[in-house]
């Protein structure tokens, strides 16, 4: 390389599974593991089970609390997942974990047949969703929630922050059925914190009012779309925020409610591709309730996602807060 | 129930009788008339197309009553073409995506275990599921968690959809493999309901920490002649002057086991 060139600091893409929290966010260590080695303590059928990931799902702090009920499955995502649904129909609430791109490609036909097709209870948690690791499409799951909102009685959720992941663990433990949850680990942000809020299963909560924009979210762009929401605020732009962190069964009767109250322009955000999400899912509410407000959709693209330094990919796919807030300026005109 | 419909997987079900005779009159504890207690074996059918034969053992069970025989595939039915758990009682599983029962049945045996519950779990498969890599992932798994409550079942009648099971995807030298697992191996003549006996008690019985499988080499169409020599179908057909040939011939030559000593 030459030394002529100017010299920039270039990205790099961190390790894996490296937290998504910007500098000097609040954050809480490994939620997701802490509320389900609690939970454990008086529900003596919760049972965790992993794919060579307990340490990147937070599932090793259960493990610690509760070694007997804690097993080890090996590399092997088809087992994991028809092992769990064998140990539901002995009476088990397994919680069952990988990475969301193993659940919802490798490991489909068992989720599907052995886990849903009997309604079993098994909740399946799957860190890395979305766009949330830099080494490409092996590891990022940008369809997952397309994938698993086709089958039938399953509940999808994508939550925001460790708040929601605290609150949603007792919250689909005590739901009878199949879930499928994203995982956020390690450190996570909190935010929701700052809001008047609570997880309720089946439910969207509006985080603030606003007249100008509308944006229905869910996961991590309900954080990103906070943060859209205070930016345009310096510009006299005033944007709600609906947090959808239950994808399926959606809540239709918010959705609709507040995509009603005309003069403003509707923006899904989801940390997902463009087909098959919550855009498409809020869309067909819409159309099938005859509303039709202005819409747009803030998604992935529908694409093979480059590897690269998380926050130059999500610039590049427009996910980022700067992105989002200019792609919504201009669509307001 | 194979003549209601002229057609079936008549074949494999005549293949596996014998087993699944052994199994239900000798070997299972079951209760007819509570099919989900608590402290029954559970009999997985993974080949969930085999169901012509499992409801027959049903039935002689008394799971299920004999009159629902002629409903087998119909709409409405509680018996349809291919195993589902929620459509009939005494049925495990919703088996036929081939490859999940083994591995159903290890989640199972784990959970028998962490309750201390007695039962053993079988899991029935065909050899052509010895294709799929599930099989191998339960297999490495049962033997690792040293599961001595599963016992695997393989039907080795050397036939799958497209042809002789062992060209589609040789799986031989079977016990081998099974022993490299870490399985307590047995195989025996599927149609020897002697050595069926011996088997299963021995199955049961064997003192270590390891699961155990009984491959069982049957013959598809055991006991019919004419269907025994037919040229190999997955789904065969039958005309029906067949079907009274068929029955006619079971008729006379009703095994009774252990009746020779």
């Amino acid at each position: 390389m030459s030394n002529t060139t100017a010299a920039k600091p270039r990205l790099t893409t961190s390790a894996m599974i490296a937290s998504i929290a910007g500098e000097g966010q609040k954050t809480k260590l490994a939620p997701f593991g802490h509320a389900l080695a609690e939970l454990a303590n008086t529900r003596p059928d919760i049972i965790g089970m992993t794919a060579d990931l307990a340490k990147y799902t937070d599932l090793h702090i259960f493990a610690q609390a509760h070694p007997h009920r804690f097993f080890q499955m090996g590399m092997a995502e088809q087992l994991l997942m028809g092992a769990a649904g064998g140990m539901a129909k002995e009476g088990f609430t397994p919680f069952a974990t990988t990475y969301a791109v193993f659940a919802s490609r490798r490991a489909y036909d068992f989720i599907h047949q052995v886990i849903c097709e009997e309604h079993l209870n098994v909740k399946i948690a799957c860190a890395l969703p979305g766009l949330t690791t830099g080494y490409g499409p092996s590891h990022q799951a940008t369809e997952d929630i397309a994938i698993f909102r086709g089958i039938p009685g399953i509940t999808v959720i994508d939550p925001c922050d460790a708040l929601d992941i605290e609150q949603a663990v007792p919250a689909i433990a005590e739901h009878k059925g199949p879930v499928y949850m994203r995982l956020l680990r390690g450190q996570v942000p909190l935010v929701l914190d700052e809001y008047d809020y609570t997880f309720e299963l089946g439910k969207a909560k509006l985080l603030r009012d606003g007249k100008d924009v509308l944006i229905i979210s869910t996961g991590i762009l309900t954080m990103r779309a906070l943060e859209v929401a205070k930016e345009l605020a310096a510009d006299q732009i005033d944007v709600a925020v609906l947090h959808t962190p239950t994808i399926k069964p959606l809540d239709t009767a918010t959705i609709l409610r507040e995509a009603s109250r005309t003069g403003r322009l509707v923006v899904v955000a989801e940390n997902h591709t463009e087909v098959g999400g919550l855009g498409e899912a809020v869309a067909a509410v819409l159309l099938r309730n005859g509303v039709t407000p202005p819409f747009r959709q803030i998604a992935l693209p529908d694409a093979f996602l480059d590897a690269g330094a998380l926050p130059t990919l999500h610039d590049r796919y427009g996910i980022s807060t700067a992105t989002m807030a200019a792609r919504i300026k201009g669509w307001l005109g | 129930m194979g003549e209601v419909q002229g057609q079936g997987y008549i074949g494999q079900a005549l293949g596996i009788a014998d087993m699944l005779a052994v199994a239900y009159c000798h070997v299972l504890n079951y209760r007819a008339d509570e099919p989900e207690w608590e402290g029954r074996d559970r009999f997985l059918l993974s080949h969930g197309h085999y169901a012509i034969a499992h409801y027959g053992a049903l039935i002689e069970a008394g799971i299920i009553p004999e009159n629902e025989l002629e409903t087998y595939g119909s709409d409405g039915s509680r018996l349809p073409m291919s195993g589902m758990a929620s459509y009939t009682p005494g049925m495990e599983i919703s088996g036929g995506s081939l490859g999940q029962g083994l591995i159903i049945a290890v989640g199972m045996a784990l959970g028998l275990r962490l309750k201390n519950n007695p039962a053993f779990v079988y899991n029935s498969m065909s050899d052509g599921e010895l294709d799929e890599g599930s099989t191998w992932e339960a297999a490495m798994s049962a033997a690792h968690h040293g599961l001595s409550n599963l016992i695997c079942l393989v039907d080795i009648n050397n036939q799958q959809a497209d042809g002789n099971s062992n060209q589609m995807l040789g799986f031989e030298p079977l016990a081998d493999k099974w022993a490299a697992f870490g399985w307590y191996v047995q195989r025996v003549d599927g149609h020897d309901l002697d050595a069926l006996v011996a088997a299963f008690d021995a199955a049961r019985a064997y003192p270590e920490a390891k699961p155990r499988v009984i491959l069982l080499d049957t013959l598809m169409g055991k006991g019919v002649p004419f269907l025994e020599q037919r040229e190999k179908n997955h789904f065969i057909r039958v005309d029906p002057p067949e079907w009274q040939q068929a029955l006619a011939i079971l008729d006379a030559s009703q095994p009774v086991v252990g009746a020779e000593q």
